[in-house]
């Protein structure tokens, strides 16, 4: 297999698997601790590869999730192209960060795709407006340290440049 | 360059993309809010990405098989004997309905109103897949196939669930009654009182607004559909109120109450054609 198509096969696997981990189902006392593993996954990808995966990707996989959600076809497309867009734009600085500098920059990244999300629902109709809606942005920042070393070394092991 | 999962493509710069796409996404939002046109487009990606939500089903479905495998002999006699007792009981119930039924058909024909007809019902599997953060949507093993339209109201044992807001051809969403975005019109059971059930996008909570300080509401009444706006059948439990607020400086009541279906049990639902039941159940009236 050439490295370019081995490359494509470790990101789709991973999308894949965020994707599947985003809808697991669960109680509903639990959904405030459920971080967003598919925008997670974007921004370490458009970090890392910004070359491979960037606006595109993110749309397509926001398109995905709001089939799954059965939200408004366009919603997340929109708020994860955003994120995407960001992070590539500034991926020179965000790979240089300490690694808890980039935690927070991660957390700003994954409120900002939440705010688009809040704003087009409230748009439309209610959205939801209890504190619990922010929280899986606060769980996100918490556990990408660990999700930057597990994907880092799925990069490094498969060699995806 | 542009990149689909990886895939390298000469194209536009990253700006031009997301300015591009961005505008897509307003364009097909648009559509997907205000007309029918996308449905067909959705409903073909549901199918597609089907396996997805099966995958993600696996765990629940192997602890329900471990749940099962140490069920016991015990166990299942002692459920049988309950279920037969409730059995019995609600026989017992169904003697006495039939008769108030006919009570009922004779009594509305002397006041002139139009008779009651009872509600085609079907059984629907719930997929084991949780939707939207802060939504409150199921999915449900029917779809197209079994003629299950938009607007379908779903109901359990216990009271109204919601309605069918997206149709694939073998699956569909059901948007609950404590979704943020859902509406429902009811009546106090005991007042006779009418109004409108928000949900609340918390699984056990739903508001009532626009009351008055002076509206005939209290705690433990029991709001049914009252049948207005034409999506749910009239009659169908709704909710039970559970706590009123009197803020003298608000202009309203402040009314919460909880869901009478069990929103968070269970396996299945049931998706309902009202006023079906005469060509469907019982074959063509005479």
């Amino acid at each position: 297999m050439s490295p370019q198509a081995r490359g494509r096969l470790i990101l789709l696997a991973s999308f894949a698997i965020a994707i599947v981990m985003n809808i697991l189902p669960g109680p509903a006392w639990a959904e405030p601790f459920v971080p967003d593993w598919v925008a997670l996954t974007l921004i370490y990808w458009c970090m890392a590869v910004p070359h491979r995966v960037s606006v595109g990707t993110g749309w397509t996989l926001g398109i995905i999730l709001d089939v799954l959600y059965g939200s408004l076809l366009g919603q997340h497309a929109l708020a994860k192209s955003v994120i995407a867009f960001i992070t590539v734009r500034l991926h020179p600085q965000l790979r240089m960060f300490p690694r808890w500098q980039q935690a927070v920059s991660v957390l700003v990244l994954l409120a900002i795709n939440q705010l688009l999300v809040v704003w087009i629902r409230g748009a439309i109709g209610h959205a939801p407006g209890t504190i619990a809606y922010w929280t899986p942005s606060i769980v996100g920042m918490v556990v990408w340290p660990w999700i930057f070393v597990v994907l880092r070394d799925v990069r490094r092991r498969w060699q995806v440049s | 360059m542009i990149t689909v999962f990886g895939k390298p493509l000469r194209g536009p710069s990253p700006l031009t993309r997301l300015v591009l796409l961005g505008l897509l996404s307003a364009a097909l939002m648009m559509f997907d809010h205000r007309g029918q046109e996308l449905d067909r487009i959705r409903a073909g990606l549901m199918v597609i990405l089907y396996p997805v939500q099966v995958v993600a089903g696996v765990p629940v479905a192997l602890y329900h098989g471990l749940i099962d495998l140490f069920t016991t002999d015990k166990d299942l006699k002692e459920q049988n004997e309950r279920l037969e007792a409730e059995h019995t009981r609600l026989l017992v119930q169904l003697q006495q309905l039939d008769a108030l039924e006919a009570e009922n058909t004779r009594l509305r024909a002397m006041l002139g109103a139009a008779s009651r007809v009872a509600d085609r019902a079907l059984a629907a599997e719930l997929v084991e897949v949780s939707t939207e953060p802060f939504s409150r949507r199921i999915l449900v093993r029917r779809g197209a196939q079994d003629k299950v339209y938009i607007g379908q109201p779903v109901i359990d044992a216990h009271g109204i669930v919601g309605q069918v807001t997206q149709v694939a051809s073998h699956l569909s969403t059901v948007t609950l009654i404590t979704d943020p975005s859902h509406a429902i019109p009811v009546l106090d059971n005991r007042s006779g009182l009418r109004a409108v059930v928000f949900g609340s996008g918390d699984q056990d909570n739903l508001n009532i607004p626009y009351l008055s300080a002076v509206a005939d509401i209290k705690e433990g009444d029991l709001l049914v559909s009252s049948g207005m706006g034409g999506v749910f059948p009239a009659g169908y439990p709704v909710a039970v109120v559970t706590k009123i607020e009197n803020d003298p400086s608000e202009s309203f009541l402040q009314v919460r109450a909880r869901p009478a279906a069990q929103l968070n049990h269970g396996k299945q639902v049931l998706l309902i054609w009202p006023g079906q039941a005469a060509t469907t159940a019982k074959g063509k009236a005479p």
